[in-house]
C-alpha cells in the first residue's frame, strides 16, 4: 500500500467515522437534557423512548412507509417518463420548447402546498391526487436536467453526424441522448428527494382531510394524540428513507458513468 | 502520385459571412485534384476551418458555388478536427465504427472494415478501450481511423496535430503520408505550420486574413516517398524559405 492509498482509506474511513461520532455526541446531549431537565415525553421524548416507539410501533408504522415508497417511486417514475419524454420533445424544436417550458417552470415555482389543496379537491382518489403532486415536484429537475443535456452534445460531433447524413433520430439516439446521461442521473438524484417531500406534503394536506394512510399521515394523527414519541420515530424514518433514495440513485449514477464520466471515474493520478 | 489528377471539388468564388458581420472568406476560387495532399496554410483567423468547413458541406456558403466534379455520397468525405472529438462514451472500436453505424451497417458486418482501419492507425490493442485511457496521440489516432473508416474520396483535416508534441507529430506527419500515398485518397490538410505543410504536401495555399482569401500557391514537386532526411535538405529548406515568404507577405498585405 502507497502512501497515496493510505491517505485515500484514512479519508475514507474519517468520512464514515466523523459523522457517526456527531451522530453519537448529539444522541448522549439530547438524552442528558431530557432527562436532567425532565422533560416530559411528550414534549421532547429521548432517543431511548424513540427507539422503543419505533419497535413497537413496527405494525402501524411499516405499512405507512410502504405506502409512501410506493408512491414516491410511483411519482418518480411517472416523473422520469414526463420529464424525460419533454425534455426530448423540447430539443426536437426550439418553438415547442418556447411554448411550453415558460408553464414547467410555473408548474415548478408555484408552492406546492398552495395547491396540493385544489388537487385534493379535483382528483376524486386521494391516491392519485397525493401521486400528482409528488409528481409535480420531481419532474422538472428531471426535465431540466436532461434538457440542458440533450443540447450540450459536442457541437462538432453533431457536424460530424451531419457529415455522415445522420438522421435526427440516429442523432438523437448516439449523440444527444449519451450526452444528456449525466445529466439526467443528476436530476434523478435531485428528483428522488424531491418527490419523498412532494408525497409527505400531499399526505399532509390529506391527512388534515382525515383521509390518508402514508407515513405522514401517521405523524399528524400521533401529533394530534400527543404520541410525541412516535411522531420522532416516523420523522426518523422519513430520513432515513430520503438518505436511503440519495444514496441509491448515487449508486446507480456512479455505476452508470463511471466507465468515461469524469464525475465518476477513479482517478489514477 | 505526383501528378494531380483532373479536379474533384471546385471552389468558385466561394465567400462566407457570418450573422455578425466577419467576412471570413472572400472570392476564393480553388480547384482541389484527384490525389493531391493539398495545405491551406495562414494566420490564425483567416478563414481555414471556415473554407474547410464549407467544402465538407457544413454551412452554406453566402456566395459562390462549389461543386464536385464526381458523385458523392456521405461516406465520401472524411473529417479530422483540431481536437480528437470523440464520443467519451464509447470504445474505440465503437468511436470508429460510428460511420458506418450512421450507413446502417450491421455492427458484425462493419467489424472486420473497423479493425483494419484499427490496424492501419496502429490501435488494434486499444478497439476495446476508452477514449480517456488514449495518450493525446492515439486520440487523434483514432479519429483519423474513424474518418478513414469509410473510405472517403476526399479526406479534410483541420490542424489534427497542432496540439501534439513534435515527436508525435513527425510520427504521424510520416504515418499520414504512407497512408495517403497507399490509399487513393485527396487530401485538404489545414495547419499553421510551414514546416509541417512543406513536409507533407504536394501544393500548398496560401491565405491572408481579413477578409480571408487565397494570396499564393506552392507546388512542392520532391517526390514520396520523403522520410525524415527530406527535413534536413536543401530542397526542403528552400520550400520553406519560399512559403515562409508568401506568408509574411500574407500577413502584411492590406486588405483588398
Ligand atoms: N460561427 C462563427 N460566427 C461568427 N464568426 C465566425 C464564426 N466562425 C468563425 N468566425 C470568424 O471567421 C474568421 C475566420 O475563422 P476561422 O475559424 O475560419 O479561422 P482559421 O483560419 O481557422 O483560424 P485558426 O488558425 O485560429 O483556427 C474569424 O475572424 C472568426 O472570428
Ligand atoms: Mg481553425
Amino acid at each position: 500500500m502507497n502512501a497515496a492509498e493510505r491517505s485515500q482509506r484514512r479519508d475514507y474511513a474519517l468520512r464514515i467515522a466523523l459523522p457517526a461520532v456527531i451522530a453519537v455526541l448529539v444522541l448522549v446531549g439530547w438524552d442528558l437534557v431530557v432527562r436532567l431537565n425532565q422533560i416530559p415525553p411528550y414534549t421532547l421524548p429521548g432517543p431511548l423512548l424513540v427507539a422503543e416507539t419505533f419497535l413497537a410501533d413496527w405494525g402501524t408504522l411499516w405499512p405507512a412507509w410502504l405506502v409512501t415508497l410506493r408512491l414516491t417511486f410511483l411519482a418518480l417514475l411517472v416523473a422520469v417518463i414526463g420529464g424525460v419524454g419533454l425534455a426530448v420533445l423540447f430539443a426536437q424544436s426550439k418553438w415547442i420548447e418556447f411554448s411550453f417550458f415558460p408553464y414547467a417552470v410555473i408548474l415548478q415555482v408555484t408552492p406546492l402546498i398552495a395547491i396540493a389543496p385544489l388537487i385534493l379537491i379535483y382528483v376524486d382518489s386521494t391516491h392519485v391526487a397525493v401521486l400528482i403532486c409528488a409528481w409535480i415536484v420531481a419532474f422538472f429537475p428531471i426535465l431540466s436536467n436532461t434538457l440542458l443535456g440533450l443540447n450540450s452534445a459536442d457541437h462538432n460531433l453533431v457536424n460530424l453526424f451531419q457529415l455522415y447524413g445522420a438522421t435526427r433520430w440516429q442523432i438523437l439516439r448516439y449523440l444527444r441522448i449519451p450526452s444528456a446521461m449525466p445529466y439526467f442521473l443528476g436530476g434523478l438524484r435531485i428528483a428522488g428527494g424531491l418527490a419523498l417531500i412532494g408525497a409527505v406534503v400531499a399526505e399532509y394536506v390529506a391527512g388534515t382531510a382525515g383521509q390518508g394512510s402514508g407515513l405522514a399521515y401517521r405523524i399528524l394523527e400521533a401529533g394530534y394524540r400527543l404520541r410525541t414519541p412516535r411522531v420522532f420515530a416516523a420523522l426518523a424514518m422519513l430520513s432515513l428513507t430520503g438518505i436511503l433514495i440519495f444514496a441509491l440513485f448515487s449508486a446507480i449514477s456512479h455505476l452508470a458513468l463511471r466507465r468515461w464520466h469524469e464525475s465518476a471515474m477513479k482517478r489514477e493520478n | 502520385m505526383q501528378q494531380s489528377g483532373r479536379p474533384l471539388v471546385r471552389l468558385h468564388g466561394v465567400g462566407k459571412r457570418f450573422g455578425n458581420g466577419v467576412v471570413a472568406l472572400q472570392g476564393l476560387d480553388l480547384d482541389i485534384r484527384e490525389h493531391e495532399f493539398l495545405s491551406l496554410l495562414g494566420p490564425s483567423g483567416c478563414g481555414k476551418s471556415t473554407a474547410l468547413r464549407l467544402i465538407a458541406g457544413l454551412g452554406e456558403a453566402t456566395s459562390g458555388a462549389i461543386d464536385w466534379a464526381v458523385e458523392h455520397g456521405n461516406r465520401d468525405i472524411g473529417f479530422v478536427f483540431q481536437e480528437p472529438t470523440l464520443m467519451p462514451w464509447a470504445t474505440v472500436f465503437d468511436n470508429v465504427y460510428l460511420p458506418l453505424r450512421l450507413q446502417g451497417v450491421a455492427r458484425g458486418a462493419a467489424a472486420a472494415d473497423v479493425d483494419a482501419t484499427l490496424a492501419m492507425v496502429g490501435l488494434s490493442q486499444f478497439r476495446d478501450a476508452y477514449p480517456r485511457e488514449l495518450s493525446g496521440g492515439m486520440k487523434m489516432r483514432v479519429s483519423i481511423a474513424r474518418a478513414l473508416v469509410t473510405r472517403p474520396k476526399l479526406l479534410l483535416m483541420d490542424e489534427p496535430f497542432a496540439a501534439l508534441d513534435e515527436i508525435t507529430r513527425f510520427k504521424l506527419n510520416n504515418d499520414l503520408v504512407e497512408l495517403w500515398r497507399t490509399q487513393s485518397w485527396t487530401v485538404v490538410f489545414v495547419t499553421h505550420s510551414v514546416y509541417e505543410s512543406v513536409y507533407l504536401s504536394s501544393r500548398i495555399v496560401v491565405m491572408a486574413p481579413r477578409p480571408g482569401r487565397i494570396v499564393a500557391e506552392h507546388d512542392v514537386v520532391t517526390p514520396y516517398p520523403r522520410g525524415d532526411a527530406f527535413r534536413t535538405s536543401e530542397p526542403y529548406n528552400a520550400h520553406c524559405r519560399d512559403v515562409s515568404k508568401s506568408l509574411a507577405a500574407a500577413m502584411q498585405e492590406e486588405p483588398a
